[in-house]
């Protein structure tokens, strides 16, 4: 049996791995020195949300593919233009900032109101996929917020590997302690997956596929709903760069079997 | 006046685990300095009174519980309203637990629920002017902030290793029971089971003193011109063996799979650490092999004394982030200390 399912993927952008972060006191609040200037990447565990959700959708018929993102306008543009060539999908964008220093409760309830408003939605076949976590935020917290607003019950963090049974009732696998995976049965839509990896590797670009993708692209950046967050009730003491810097000893020109004998007294210390 | 709750799950075979006494003594520790606060504790699981016996001659003054077969698995539905059940029982205003995976995914959501806020990964827990401050880390582990919050109940999550386990004695808890309505819809998830490698192949081990740090040097070419990755994984595997160590993988290697590149076959996306892999908690790290820039390295953000092992004296993994940087051939090295701890582990 084949199910149609309307999977809504939640992520957002981050700066660039490889780039040198700096945080400042900004009258916000904490940010990050230069924030508009760094490059910017969809967020890598949001990513891997995006493209199980594509292989889903090409593997149950019927099914589609919303992307609804949070942050800066202008930066959400320059990330599509790369993200839009990977899978199919149509944009939600919100306009607002995608800081880490923002509280999850208000990305929460940004996201939730964003994905209640899409045009059509059947909660009886929804899933909700993103990150289990951010690259910037990192608290692991937003998605499960996004599911009690939307009344989901059924949801699953870590996630590794979804697969939909015969009978219409989905397998999923999410890490927990110790290199394990829990293995969880659950009758179906709609359910909130945060994955982890996944299985997938990153899709190659698709030129056809970026094509029909910014048809929606760029009228939904162009209306984008900016969003203001409150942060009610939360200050920051401190925001600093760990200082902690080793002096590294170089040891060189010693053999291998010296080595190996420093190494293991060391273990065994 | 803070009630301080702190929210634990019982093991399958109805103990606490390290990471819920750690929960504990940063509880007690905010309660020690916050006058006039009150600590509590609530578990949860199939049966939770020997549990509670565990640590009855803590700090805590009462415990809530709640028990049976529908909560004695990790699941969504019934652990958050389990938690939900003893907040409110308990009326607190700060939670205190584990970040298990188990909490992990269900307390955000009870924060929602409840109208409070969520703090994951915490590391930290102070108190000043009578505010409490928590400290976590931002953009994956490269910058840590210290907050304070007015709204409550405030749900904070204790990273499992960071900090000391309460040493709480043993004695008679009198546990009050919290009834919990569940619906059908409750149970539309089962837990079918737990997956994990045989015990011979299983590479991650948290409890290890050593985190063994695998590069992708191990898969490129050699002196020689060649790959040797089938001898890589042989030395490799052995130093696990035989040093008892957990193995984590630069993000570098691990990807390369993904690509379908020659790699180390026992290496999946659960040793990744780093950028977008784990940050865990090990006594010493020796690092092979590794290169790359300085987010790359923050995989060994918490691991206490560092080695490294890299025929590139100026490595972003060792210059400033290692202890001790061996410039040397870790084909070679490892080969002798494998022979090293082989010849040691011999009985006698």
């Amino acid at each position: 049996m084949s199910t149609a399912y309307q999977i809504v993927v939640c992520g957002s952008i981050v700066p660039d791995p490889l780039q040198t972060l700096e945080p400042i006191a900004s009258p916000a609040g904490p940010a990050l020195k230069n924030e508009m200037m760094l490059p910017a990447v969809l967020d890598p565990w949001a990513g891997h949300a995006l493209y199980e959700a594509a292989a889903l959708a090409k593997s149950q018929p019927g099914s589609k593919v919303w992307l609804v993102s949070l942050g800066p306008k202008a930066k959400l543009q320059q990330v599509m233009m790369t993200i839009a060539q990977k899978v199919p999908f149509e944009l939600v964008a919100l306009d607002g900032s995608a800081s880490g220093f923002t509280d999850a409760t208000d990305t929460a309830a940004a996201l939730a109101e964003a994905i209640a408003a899409i045009p059509g939605l059947d909660k009886s076949k929804l899933l909700v996929f993103g990150g289990w976590e951010s690259a910037s935020r990192g608290a692991g917290a937003t998605m499960q917020m996004v599911g009690e607003r939307l009344g989901i019950l059924d949801q699953f963090q870590g996630v590794d590997r979804l697969t939909v049974n015969v009978d219409g009732s989905l397998e999923i696998l999410e890490r927990i302690e110790g290199g394990k995976h829990q293995v969880s049965k659950c009758a179906g839509a709609p359910a909130l997956l945060g994955w982890a990896t996944g299985n997938l590797p990153e899709p190659k670009n698709n030129p056809q596929v970026g094509m029909v993708n910014m048809r929606s692209v760029m009228p939904a950046l162009q209306k984008a709903r900016p969003v203001k967050f409150a942060g009610d009730g939360l200050a920051f003491a401190s925001v600093a760069l760990p200082k902690q810097l080793r002096e590294t000893q170089v040891v060189k020109d010693k053999l291998p079997d010296d080595i190996a004998k420093e190494i293991v007294e060391w273990i065994k210390q | 006046m803070e009630t301080i709750l702190v929210l634990a799950h019982t093991e399958t075979n109805g103990s606490l685990a390290a990471p819920a006494r750690e929960a504990l003594h940063t509880a007690a520790t905010l309660h020690k300095s916050l006058a006039g606060s009150k600590l509590v504790v609530g578990l949860i699981g199939d049966h939770v009174q020997a549990a509670a016996n565990s640590i009855a001659a803590g700090p805590a003054t009462k415990y809530f519980g709640v028990t049976g077969a529908d909560f004695n698995q990790a699941r969504y539905a019934t652990d958050a309203a389990a938690a939900e059940a003893i907040c409110k029982a308990a009326q607190a205003t700060v939670v205190v637990a584990p970040a298990t995976s188990r909490w992990a995914r269900v307390l955000p959501g009870v924060a929602q629920r409840l109208g409070g806020r969520a703090d994951t990964h915490v590391t930290g827990v102070a108190v000043a002017d009578g505010k409490i401050f928590v400290s976590r880390w931002y953009y994956r582990q490269r910058m840590e902030g210290a907050l304070t919050r007015i709204p409550r109940p405030w749900f904070l999550g204790i990273d499992p290793g960071s900090q000391p386990p309460c040493e709480c004695g043993a004695g008679t808890a009198a546990v009050e029971m919290v009834p919990v309505e569940l619906t059908e819809a409750a149970r539309r998830t089962t837990v079918a089971g737990i997956r994990e490698p045989k015990a011979d192949a299983q590479t991650i081990r948290p409890d290890a003193q050593l985190l063994f740090v695998t590069g992708a040097g191990w898969t490129k070419k050699q002196a020689d011109g060649q790959t040797h990755v089938p001898e890589a994984e042989k030395l490799i595997l052995d130093f696990l063996k035989q040093a008892r160590a957990s193995l984590g993988s630069s993000k570098s290697l691990v990807d390369l799979g993904g690509e379908g590149q020659a790699v180390l076959t026992f290496l999946s996306h659960l040793n990744q650490i780093g950028q977008t892999g784990a940050t865990p908690r090990h006594a010493k790290g020796l690092s092979t092999c590794c290169h790359g820039e300085e987010p790359h390295t923050v995989g060994w953000r918490f691991i206490g004394e560092r080695r490294a092992i890299s025929l590139d004296p100026n490595c972003g993994w060792a210059r400033g982030k290692a202890d001790v940087l061996y410039v040397a051939d870790a084909f070679a090295v490892i080969a002798n200390v494998n022979k090293l701890l082989a010849a040691q582990n011999q009985p006698l």
